[in-house]
């Protein structure tokens, strides 16, 4: 789950990051008011959850309240990369003298964190990576021993920091690992920390990602989820424990298994189709579960075949059959529908669904070819 | 002759009295499983399968009594990690875990820790081990595979299930087949299991089944083409993936570019691995070669 600049910023705050002085606004009268009571030169900044903000124009600075207002004015109305902005952090803005670059995230070879820093602040980090990965300086964190002193220095030494802001720089290092630790996030960034001109170090951006799998034991985090970013189908997926992502083409997609499914797409894909979703129920196939995924499926109007592949297992077939026959008196749906399933008794739940006018096939091989027919209108 | 789980394997059961714990117990037990000893937190002293089964406080208690080496692993996400802990502290020398959902950072302490201790984890978020005819430890139907000479090893679930089933079908047999998770960081690698197969005398050929996301299937192309005598038939799931979404499996995400199914495919082939187009190719080609 991605925080917003200022719900990042607010938890490096927590662990001893300095930020700047700020607060979030919804309405350009809001902004104006809280420049007011910051004074002097404020940033007002876009809250998407999306990257270049900056770039497209979602940063901007305001010299007075009432500058602030119509910049917040302009901001509020934007969409930046699609999505609409609902807020706007007005912040102090820094006297800037250098910008670095300072983040954490898991290195999944490694299986560890690795901790990165690069005097080439405020750009793109991966564009730095693409151009000149020298410049990045990384360093590794042992999971159960953590950040440890030496290791902030080797980071400030790569990056040629001036030695006045080692200590500074240190607790930064420190307050940004026990953020990402402590809040199981998957990355943790500051791009740019400034250097200001009065000598202070400053995360003027923040941005996190939070494990979703972690998110369990961190309930005030969870709460900070902005639903805009995720399509509406999505979202009611989850409710149900469906894994559940759309995708541009017209054959919906319901299988069991998170390899599977990208199995059953790869070989509609393979076929000459195009799969509208990737969707994996999980284990069983209660009436209850594959009626949602129906409704999801079914829900995008692009949608002209579906296609259900199921390997029992240890469920057995007829079962399942069962459970998709009565979430089709439910939900009713109008297109064809191709149905493969193996496993215990899966000759049984055929019969069943063959029975009830769907069309069944064999193997997933034999399920794809008819669902793209049947896509193209040429099998009923 | 078969890798990692045999007759010999002598089996704990961590969460035997959940609902998923007990329903595959006694899944395991009518394959032939030698299930020696459960452990559930404060329900030591009980029985499960009629009586057959003791139950323990803990893991260490039950290894002592029984003579334990393996353990499998049916707990919720959000004790997983410890249970983990649990088992390599009591000298487990095999801990297959099949719950899904562990947060990656106890994934992360997890393995360091157990680097140093000398556990094998297999998993987290995998089916689990089969030896066809002589053990099944975790989840895999059993009535899927036969016996025989392929050694198969995989990211994924029912994916594999769908392998062994089109093996079956043309009457391929397996020695042992390995889930190793679909988990961005897991106790066993691709490679791993490859080395086993590799010296593994009955096993004559190797089925691998990725998937996108990570660089597991590459490190194992490296390997294939540097070390492995034995023909290796693979399949990568996911070639039709958007990046940057996870793809029901926590390690299914193509990030930054990296971890493509293409890229997977390319490094396969070049280290002279035959790329299946559909999972049940596998079984044809298998019978080629
Ligand atoms: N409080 C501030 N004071 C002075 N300058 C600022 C402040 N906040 C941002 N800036 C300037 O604006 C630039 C862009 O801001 P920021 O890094 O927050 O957004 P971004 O990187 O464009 O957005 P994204 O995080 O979406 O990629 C910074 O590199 C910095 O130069
Ligand atoms: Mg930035």
């Amino acid at each position: 789950m991605k925080l917003h600049e200022y719900q990042s910023k607010q938890i490096f705050a927590k662990y001893g990051v300095p930020i700047p002085k700020g607060r979030v606004a919804t309405t350009a009268a809001e902004a104006r008011q809280i420049a007011a009571e910051l004074g002097g030169r404020v940033v007002v900044k876009a809250q998407v959850l999306v990257g270049g903000r900056g770039k497209a124009g979602g940063i901007k600075l305001a010299n007075t309240p009432e500058e602030a207002e119509e910049r917040a004015t302009e901001i509020l109305s934007m969409k930046l990369k699609g999505l609409p902005v609902r807020k706007v952090l007005i912040d102090e803005a820094a006297h800037i003298a250098k910008e670095i670059y300072l983040g954490i995230t898991n290195d999944r070879a490694a299986r560890k964190p690795v901790m990165m820093a690069s005097a080439e602040g405020g750009v793109e980090i991966e564009e730095v990576a693409r151009q000149t990965p020298e410049k990045i300086i990384k360093i590794h964190i042992d999971p159960l021993l953590g950040l440890r002193g030496y290791q902030t220095r080797d980071l400030a030494l790569g990056i040629d920091l001036p030695k006045e802001h080692w200590k500074a720089f240190s607790k930064v290092c420190f307050g940004l690992w026990e953020a990402y630790k402590n809040s199981d996030a998957t990355l943790a960034e500051i791009n740019p920390l400034v250097v200001t001109e009065e000598g202070q170090v400053l995360a003027v951006d923040g941005k996190m990602i939070v494990d979703d799998n972690a998110l369990f034991r961190h309930p005030d985090i969870a709460e900070m989820r902005d639903l805009d970013v995720e399509a509406p189908e999505e979202v009611e997926a989850r409710k149900y424990g469906l894994s559940y992502i759309k995708l541009d083409g017209d054959i919906g997609c319901m299988v069991n298994g998170a390899g599977l499914a990208m199995t059953t797409m790869d070989v509609i894909k393979l076929y000459g189709g195009e799969p509208a979703n990737f969707l994996d129920i999980g284990g069983g196939a209660s009436a209850e579960k594959v009626a949602a995924a129906f409704r999801i499926i079914l829900s995008e109007p692009n949608v002209k075949a579906v296609l259900i592949n199921i390997f029992g297992g240890i469920t057995r077939g007829d079962e399942v059959a069962r459970g998709i026959l009565a979430a089709m008196e439910e939900v009713n749906p109008q297109v064809p529908m191709v149905a493969r399933i193996v496993g215990t008794n899966a000759e049984e739940g055929r019969r069943l669904l063959a029975n009830a006018n769907m069309i069944t096939a064999d193997t997933l091989v034999d399920a794809a070819q008819k669902a793209v027919a049947a896509a193209k209108g040429g099998l009923r | 002759m078969s890798v990692l789980v045999d007759k010999d394997t002598r089996l704990i059961v961590q969460g035997i009295t959940g609902r998923e714990g007990l329903f595959h117990t006694i899944q395991m037990v009518a394959y032939g499983t030698n299930v020696v000893a459960g452990v559930t937190p404060g329900k030591g002293g009980q029985w499960v399968l009629d009586d057959k089964i003791p139950v323990f406080d803990t893991v260490k208690k039950a290894a002592e009594t029984t003579g334990a080496n393996a353990s499998v692993i049916f707990v919720p996400a959000r004790f997983a990690a410890d249970a983990i802990f649990e088992a390599a502290d009591a000298g487990v020398e095999l801990i297959v875990c099949i719950t899904e959902g562990i947060p990656v950072q106890d994934m992360m302490r997890v393995r360091a820790y157990l680097d140093q201790k000398g556990s094998r984890l297999v998993g987290p978020n995998c089916p689990g081990l089969l030896t066809p005819g002589e053990a099944k430890v975790g989840i895999i139907p059993g009535n899927i595979a036969i016996p025989g000479n392929v050694g198969v090893v995989s990211r994924s679930g029912t994916l594999t299930y769908e392998v062994l089933y089109a093996m079956k079908q043309l009457g391929i047999g397996a020695t042992t087949t390995v889930g190793i998770g679909g988990d961005p960081i897991n106790g066993t690698s691709f490679l791993d299991v490859l080395k086993m197969f590799e010296e593994d005398p009955q096993t004559e050929k190797v089925v691998l089944i990725g998937e996108i996301g990570g660089t597991d299937e590459q490190k194992a192309a490296q390997y294939i083409a540097d070390h492995m005598t034995k023909p290796v038939v693979a399949f990568i799931a996911g070639q039709t993936a958007p990046p940057g979404k996870r793809m029901g499996h926590a390690g299914a995400i193509v990030e930054g570019g990296e971890g493509t199914a293409a890229e997977k495919i390319e490094a396969l082939e070049k280290a002279g691995v035959k790329v299946a187009k559909h999972p049940e190719e596998i079984a044809h080609i298998l019978n080629t070669l």
